[in-house]
């Protein structure tokens, strides 16, 4: 057995030392580069120079009250509770999906196959149509109670009520409620995916523990199940971002891109109206990625590239315990 | 024989019991007690229902035919004037709570740390206040060998520290009844001794426990009495001295000779390499 005194064996003239190797060339590497650099200067020549983009005008009509109006309560508001609404919708259709109860997964089964085929431009001028049907408004109380009045031989109502039915599916409710139904049906099929990419071993040792079903469901196996939700919700809230443009099939004007085009069709500027509703799309979905990829962080709590990370906080977390 | 009268005799008290997973019999009638403080170890070749029989005990199967009772009260069901109800979900999580069991695969919660897994359950389900938790689960972390690894999570953890970890959640809750399936097969050996190493003390301290294993070794030294199961039914049963030394039963006998013909060539292979590493050394 041979023993050696220096951590490295000495390099010589017959031993391979360190390389010098030629890199491979990537002639058509330069050519790309030179194409997407023209490309870029013609762009770049047409934005600040073609008089159609007339910029002034696009942020003049970016800070018009009722455009900023329109996009706070009529884009951003009810992309948030559409999106709110949805996946609580759809969480609860998922978990219903996967029960026991025939009659639930029918229930469930059924209203994704409905509020999947339907176009959501098409279901929100059916929800501003709604008022149709419930001519005399709408009342909360007993069902039936007419009839079971007839019966008993009494005479009144038990109800209270009613409300006007165009106050809750016009406006900006009625597009609230119509995306959100819309939503909640996809949500349900992104969310039964993530409950089922959870180990039954999950739900197994929670319920051994002395865990409900419902209890292991919310404390086990949803916050696990969230890490494969989060990135199509992700999807699904910037889809929906762009989807309340159709807010103008209920009809709702308080909503960005309706105020634009109004004032794009009052002054013939047409272009910078779409350029700045571009603009704004684009810094709200921006802000959306930052937001989903913290919440990806926090989801990702204890596995894979987020592990290191955790690994440090929880020697640094064990440093402050040992000191105090 | 009265299959309705409650046994409070024994901890545990299977009586019967069948299971078949639609024509397929796993288990064909096992009749088996468990007293306090006794360590049984449930052996057999795979197939032989002894993770169904395991599983039955703390509900995550339903029994076909038979009763079982732990703890006096039957598991399931509820004997109303000889007519059998199956029991509400809130009333098998509280029998289940009573129970501990660690699994094959761990199965330790990998969104929370060892300390949050350990918690978890006299927090949400007892509804203890989580600074005595908190207190009794570090020294519980401590008594498997992971007092200074509470804040880490399981995949930052080895086979034998999560396996540690699943049997400290499991002891949180107090148990009147530790359930092992098969703990050390999904271990690297070397991995192998430090549960149990954990799960010898346990047995030491008085912990009622069913250990479904391979482990000969342990059963031997740990177990007060090992039941010998095939084909779905009890074949032997005894203290281990006499079932694993002079089996009376030729099934028990052919598969010991199986076990032991295979630590044999274990052992001889280590003996190889043994000799390889001496030579090479020399």
């Amino acid at each position: 057995m041979t023993t050696t005194t220096e951590a490295r064996p000495a390099v010589s003239d017959d031993r391979p030392g360190l390389i010098h190797a030629t890199p491979v060339r990537h002639p058509w590497r330069w050519v790309a580069i030179a194409v997407i650099v023209v490309l870029a200067l013609m762009f770049l020549n047409m934005l600040i120079f073609n008089p159609a983009f007339n910029w002034p005008f696009v942020l003049e009509a970016m800070i018009q009250s009722p455009v900023i109006e329109g996009f706070w309560k009529g884009t951003i508001l009810v992309t948030i509770l559409a999106m709110l609404f949805g996946v609580i919708l759809g969480v609860i259709l998922a978990v219903m999906r996967l029960s026991d109860n025939p009659i639930l997964r029918g229930v469930s089964w059924l209203y994704t196959w409905f509020f999947r085929a339907i176009p959501r431009y098409v279901l929100l001028v059916i929800m501003g149509q709604l008022g149709l049907l419930f001519a005399e408004g709408i009342a909360l109380g007993v069902p039936f109670d007419w009839k079971i009045i007839e019966w008993l031989g009494l005479s009144g109502d038990w109800r209270i009520g009613p409300f006007d039915a165009n106050a809750i599916f016009v406006g900006l409710a009625g597009g609230v409620i119509g995306l959100a139904a819309s939503e909640a049906a996809y949500m349900a099929e992104i969310a039964r995916a993530g409950i089922l990419s959870v180990d039954r071993g999950q739900m197994e040792a929670a319920q051994a523990l002395g865990m409900s079903r419902g209890k292991a469901m919310r404390r086990i196996v949803l916050p696990q199940a969230m890490r494969v939700i989060v990135p199509p919700t992700g999807n699904e809230t910037i889809a929906m971002l762009k989807d309340t443009s159709l807010l103008i099939g209920i009809p709702v004007g308080t909503e960005l891109f309706f105020q634009l085009q109004a004032i794009g069709n009052r002054t013939f500027q047409v272009f910078p109206i779409l350029v700045a509703a571009t603009l704004y799309y684009l810094i709200a979905s921006s802000v959306l990625m930052v937001g989903q990829a913290y919440l990806e962080r926090h989801f990702g709590r204890g596995f894979g590239v987020q592990v290191s990370a955790d690994k440090e906080e929880a020697d640094k977390g064990l440093a402050i315990g040992a000191a105090k | 024989m009265t299959t309705t009268a409650t046994d409070t005799e024994h901890l545990v008290h299977a009586v019967n019991v069948t299971k078949a997973f639609g024509s397929n019999e796993v288990l064909k009638g096992i009749d088996m007690t468990v007293d306090a403080k006794e360590v049984v170890c449930l052996l057999g070749p795979s197939g032989s229902g002894k993770t169904t029989f395991l599983r039955l005990i703390n509900q995550m199967e339903t029994l076909t035919g038979g009763r079982i009772w732990v703890g006096g009260e039957l598991i399931g069901f509820e004997d109303r004037n000889g007519k059998l109800h199956v029991r509400k979900d809130k009333d098998i999580a509280r029998q289940r709570a009573r129970i501990g069991m660690v699994f094959q695969r761990f199965n330790l919660f990998p969104h929370m740390t060892a300390l949050g897994n350990v918690i978890e359950a006299p927090v949400k389900v007892k509804r203890l206040p989580k600074a005595d938790v908190t207190k009794e689960a570090l020294e519980l972390l401590d008594m498997v060998g992971l007092g200074d690894r509470a804040r880490y999570y399981p995949s930052q953890l080895s086979g034998g520290q999560q396996q540690r970890v699943a049997i400290a959640r499991a002891l949180a809750m107090k148990p009147e009844l530790l359930l092992f399936d098969e703990p050390t097969s999904a271990l690297d050996p070397e991995l192998v001794g430090e549960v149990l190493g954990v799960m010898r003390n346990l047995a030491e301290e008085g912990t009622t426990m069913i250990v479904v294993t391979h482990e000969m070794a342990f059963a031997r030294e740990v177990a007060d009495r090992v039941v010998f199961m095939d084909q779905g039914v009890v074949v032997e049963e005894g203290p281990p001295n006499e079932v694993l030394l002079n089996p009376q039963e030729e099934r028990t006998k052919s598969f010991l000779r199986r076990v032991k013909h295979e630590a044999e060539t274990e052992a001889a292979h280590d003996a190889e390499l043994a000799r390889i590493l001496e030579e090479a050394a020399g």
